[in-house]
């Protein structure tokens, strides 16, 4: 907690984006979480990703659920939409508010506890369901706002703070992901913001349900020797497969790749993904493979990240259910009641 | 990039850059602090031990701190630390009893100071309670040297002027008033163990155009002029008065002339508005008097009638830049201006003169006729004279002459204890973690957005009845607390320690001024481009810290640092803490006497 109030002066030189704003016009309130959590480092992530992507603050929603993660949405845009819903239910706030309007970005913040445990099921039928938005797990492992209890996501063999070895299988957020049909899947680490930004940002413009597994070591509660989500653990063990140029509106003024090593993914609104990979066999658009590479490097203890499988072609929800362009709740009554003769058409056809 | 030494004095240092920018070094934040807590006396006393006369420059220094102040990088003024000194000096309590005592006992060395200004006033300060004997010679009756003659009492009060000359007589100071040095020669002869000479730059230059002698009864040298009305020898001036000259001279020149009897003062100067060589806020004070300033008029021919002064021709001239880049002044073909004027005050310049120093004596001088002086010692050729103030490199302002005084008075007391004046005593530095607990600092870390408060100035038509009322008006107490808390607090320092640091990004992210970035290592030119927020200047240093696991650095722009804390607080290792470097000059003292 901190008690200084942030000052309003920025650097005189910060550069702006499109509409004028520096990313200090990103900003929400001063943390309340511990000093030195990862899930700041995520905040300043999601602030950087929107500043660059110059989103108008006033066209994103940001939904969470209950824990430290899903206070986190006060910390960045401020001047957005936010809903601090119940807990575990951050998904289904999100796919109704998604219905109502699908014309603003949704950022889901959440974390291991609120999703992998209390929210599961929720977390599952929206990704499996395609509702378009950002799902940001940011994963520490341990129950923090109850004093570090182990979360369903601790690694098996991984030791508590107090020496408690865990002896529950962990869930990985990553694998359920792909394997329920999210159209993005990605994991990062907060430590590491020039792998994380781009994620976001690609996530920001896909049009599916974009999933990113966020590594976020506690430093109250799980930040020593032993713990498997630490800042150095997971430096070591980090086994990056690609990192992310995320270009928009103009095409790159150069390209100075090596032959080889960059894969241009386009994304349905015309962005480009410059994919550089540091492992030339993994392939984006493989999930099986994608899903077998995350077992078999789970099994060596390393932790992979990276941009794991993106799907070709992604459809979202209202894709699926072949809703009017419109937003629902831009729909006047004309357009809702359009009168007995064409209610006399619908009922003709079915009769 | 090398990891930071900030174990070197100068590092941090640079850091404050209003103390930095300061001749004297005066431990700017420090006594803000204290005129913030209402310890307006501790305030005093910490200006006093390093800038002598804090009352006198709290109303009239040059400055130099406030253009170097952060705060003006940041938003767009700085903090008004001139007028925070005078805030100290105004509401102090009596602080005699904080003053050095005379010396107990004489040491039996004799020094000479020629002039009585603020550099002769500086070294008699620092060297009499060691127990030196001081002997100050001026032509005038009183001390105080131009600080009394040239500057009007409307800015600076005799009253304070006095004040703070006598705590300096106080010391057991022999002053020799009305007594003119007229032969170094014979002042050598008297076997002084040390002479200073701190005389001024006391020649007003002239203007040799026609007319200026059949004339000359109503064209007057600016400095004489302010002298003579600072002593009462002069009391009226015609209603038309044009001023020539841009500098101070003659901002003071055309506000006294408005006191005594100027109803139309003009001031015309050579140059553009902006090249004046006079503060900004003089040509303000001035121009708010209801005196305007003419600019780009060379004056050619004061004209008379019968050698009754009748005004003044000038030519138009406009800028242009040369080849080399250097202006010229290039006469337009409009025809020349006519400024009708009953008297005319001549400020154009003011040099050095030492006819009375013959040229025989031991003391080389240099081809503009200067005394060759290191500007370090302060010492001359002669090895027993020494130079300050106006005297040792032209005219230049009160706080120059009193660092001045400070080095030469070091100087001349290692010369009188058979040491080498070329070694210098390090300053002393004082560092101490402002943290008490958690979320608890020792001082005031936010950040007031406050812009700029204005001294209240007496209204105008009293002011210009009586050339002894003050203008200003001082800040009050509370104007006073408003301005202090607009102060950054540059000397509490971040200082990192790579070894504690887990690479959390805690301070990247909370720093408000992007100036935290932690980065492969690179040269500095190229690290300077890759950094959380361009670091383009210059004159600003990149601290770096090293012994991060990654083998990454930690880069921190200094430039725009805001001195808020808020890495410290956000650091969940303690790898940041906030620490007061208060940097103190080190002066003729017996405290700080050193075997080098």
């Amino acid at each position: 907690m901190t008690y200084v109030v942030k000052p309003k002066f920025r650097h005189p030189e910060l550069p702006k984006n499109k509409f004028g704003y520096t990313h200090r016009d990103y900003e929400g309130a001063v943390s309340t979480l511990c000093a030195g959590c990862g899930h700041d480092s995520i905040t300043a992530s999601i602030i950087e990703a929107c500043f660059e992507l110059s989103i108008e603050p006033h066209r994103v929603a940001k939904i969470s659920g209950i824990g430290c993660s899903s206070k986190t949405p006060t910390y960045f845009l401020g001047n957005s939409h936010g809903f601090n819903s119940v807990h575990g239910r951050m998904p289904s706030v999100l796919t109704g508010a998604n219905l109502a309007n699908r014309d603003l970005i949704y950022l889901g913040v959440s974390g291991d506890g609120d999703s992998a445990s209390i929210g599961f099921g929720q977390f599952a039928h929206a990704m499996r369901r395609g509702v378009n938005m950002v799902y940001i797990v940011e994963n520490n492992g341990v129950y923090g706002l109850t004093k570090g209890q182990f979360s369903a996501t601790a690694d098996r063999g991984s030791k508590s703070k107090r020496g408690v070895v865990n002896s529950d299988s962990a869930i990985d957020m990553v694998g359920i992901a792909l394997q329920i049909g999210a159209s993005f899947v990605a994991r990062s680490f907060s430590g590491d913001k020039k792998q994380l930004v781009p994620l976001i940002k690609a996530a920001i413009e896909h049009n599916g349900a974009a999933f990113i597994d966020v590594i976020s070591p506690c430093v109250a509660f799980n930040n020593h020797a032993g713990s498997t989500k630490s800042f150095d653990y997971v430096r070591e063990h980090n086994e990056a497969v690609n990192f992310l140029d995320v270009m928009t509106g103009r095409p790159p003024i150069h390209v100075d790749y090596a032959p080889g090593t960059v894969e241009m993914v386009e994304q349905h609104d015309g962005t480009v993904l410059a994919l550089r990979k540091l492992d030339a066999e993994y392939d984006v658009h493989d999930r099986l493979a994608a899903m077998s590479f995350l077992q078999h490097h789970a099994d060596q203890g390393q932790i992979v990240t990276g941009l794991l499988y993106v799907e070709r072609d992604a459809e979202d929800l209202h894709g699926h259910l072949n809703t009017v362009a419109a937003p629902l709740n831009a729909l006047s009554e004309k357009e809702l009641c359009p009168g007995t003769a064409v209610l006399d058409k619908i009922n003709a056809s079915l009769r | 990039m090398k990891p930071t030494d900030i174990s070197a004095p100068d590092y941090f240092h640079k850091v404050v850059d209003c103390q930095w920018a300061c001749p004297a070094h005066t431990p700017v934040p420090e006594y803000i602090r204290l005129i913030a807590a209402g310890r307006y006396s501790d305030a005093y006393m910490v200006n006093w031990e390093s800038n002598v006369f804090p009352g006198i420059l709290g109303r009239t220094c040059d400055r130099p701190c406030e253009p170097a102040c952060r705060r003006g990088r940041v938003e767009a003024e700085p903090v008004a630390i001139c007028r925070l000194k005078r805030v100290a000096a105004d509401f102090k309590d009596d602080i005699r009893a904080r003053l050095p005592k005379p010396a107990a006992q004489n040491n039996g060395k004799r020094i000479a100071l020629v002039g009585a200004g603020p550099a002769s006033l500086a070294v008699a300060r620092d060297l009499a309670p060691l127990g030196y004997a001081c002997i100050v010679f001026d032509q005038d009756p009183q001390v105080g040297g131009m600080m009394r003659t040239q500057i009007p009492k409307f800015r600076l009060p005799e009253s304070v002027l006095d004040e703070e000359c006598q705590y300096i007589l106080d010391l057991g100071i022999a002053f020799v008033g009305g007594k003119r040095i007229d032969s170094m020669t014979a002042l050598l002869n008297e076997n002084f163990d040390a002479i200073f000479v701190g005389c001024g730059a006391p020649r007003g230059r002239d203007l040799d155009i026609p007319g200026r002698k059949e004339a000359a009864k109503n064209i007057h040298i600016g400095i004489d002029w302010l002298s003579s009305v600072s002593f009462g020898h002069i009391d009226r001036i015609g209603k038309r008065v044009v001023v020539l000259g841009g500098g101070n001279t003659a901002m003071d020149c055309c506000r006294s002339s408005r006191r005594l009897g100027g109803d139309e003062v003009k001031v015309v100067v050579r140059s553009g508005f902006e090249e004046m060589k006079a503060s900004a806020w003089e040509k303000d004070d001035a121009m708010h008097e209801d005196i305007p300033i003419f600019n780009y008029l060379v004056p050619k021919e004061f004209t008379h009638d019968n050698g009754k002064l009748t005004g003044v021709l000038f030519e138009k001239v406009r800028a242009e830049r040369d080849a080399k880049g250097r202006r010229q002044l290039i006469p337009t073909d409009e025809p020349a201006q006519h400024f009708p004027c009953d008297d005319v005050l001549v400020a154009v310049g003011q040099e050095n003169a030492f006819p009375w120093i013959e040229r025989d004596c031991g003391i080389a001088f240099d081809k503009w006729n200067m005394p060759e002086v290191d500007p370090k010692t302060m010492a001359s050729t002669h090895p027993k004279v020494f130079f300050g103030g106006d005297a040792a490199f032209g005219p230049k302002n009160i706080i120059w002459a009193v660092a001045h005084g400070h080095d030469a008075a070091i100087s001349i007391d290692r010369l009188c204890r058979g040491e080498d004046v070329a070694v210098r005593p390090p300053p002393q530095i004082n560092v101490a973690s402002q943290k008490m607990g958690i979320h608890e600092w020792s001082y005031d870390n936010e950040i007031a957005l406050d812009k700029r408060y204005r001294v209240p100035h007496r209204d105008k038509a009293l002011s210009l009845r009586d050339i002894k009322s003050e203008v200003e008006l001082g800040y009050d107490v509370e104007l006073a607390l408003k301005e202090a808390e607009r102060c950054l607090n540059c000397d509490v320092q971040t200082v990192f320690t790579g070894q504690l640091c887990i690479e959390c990004d805690a301070c990247v992210d909370i720093c408000p001024m992007d100036c935290i970035t932690f980065t492969q290592n690179g040269d500095e030119a190229e690290l300077r481009t890759r950094l959380q927020a361009p670091a383009q200047n210059l004159t600003q240093d990149l601290y770096i810290g090293n012994s991060l696991k990654t083998g990454r650095i930690m880069v921190k722009d200094e430039d725009v640092c805001l001195h808020c804390g808020l890495c410290a607080e956000r650091c969940p290792t303690g790898a940041w803490d906030m620490q007061k470097y208060l940097i103190d000059m080190t002066l003729a003292e017996p405290a700080c006497h050193f075997k080098a």
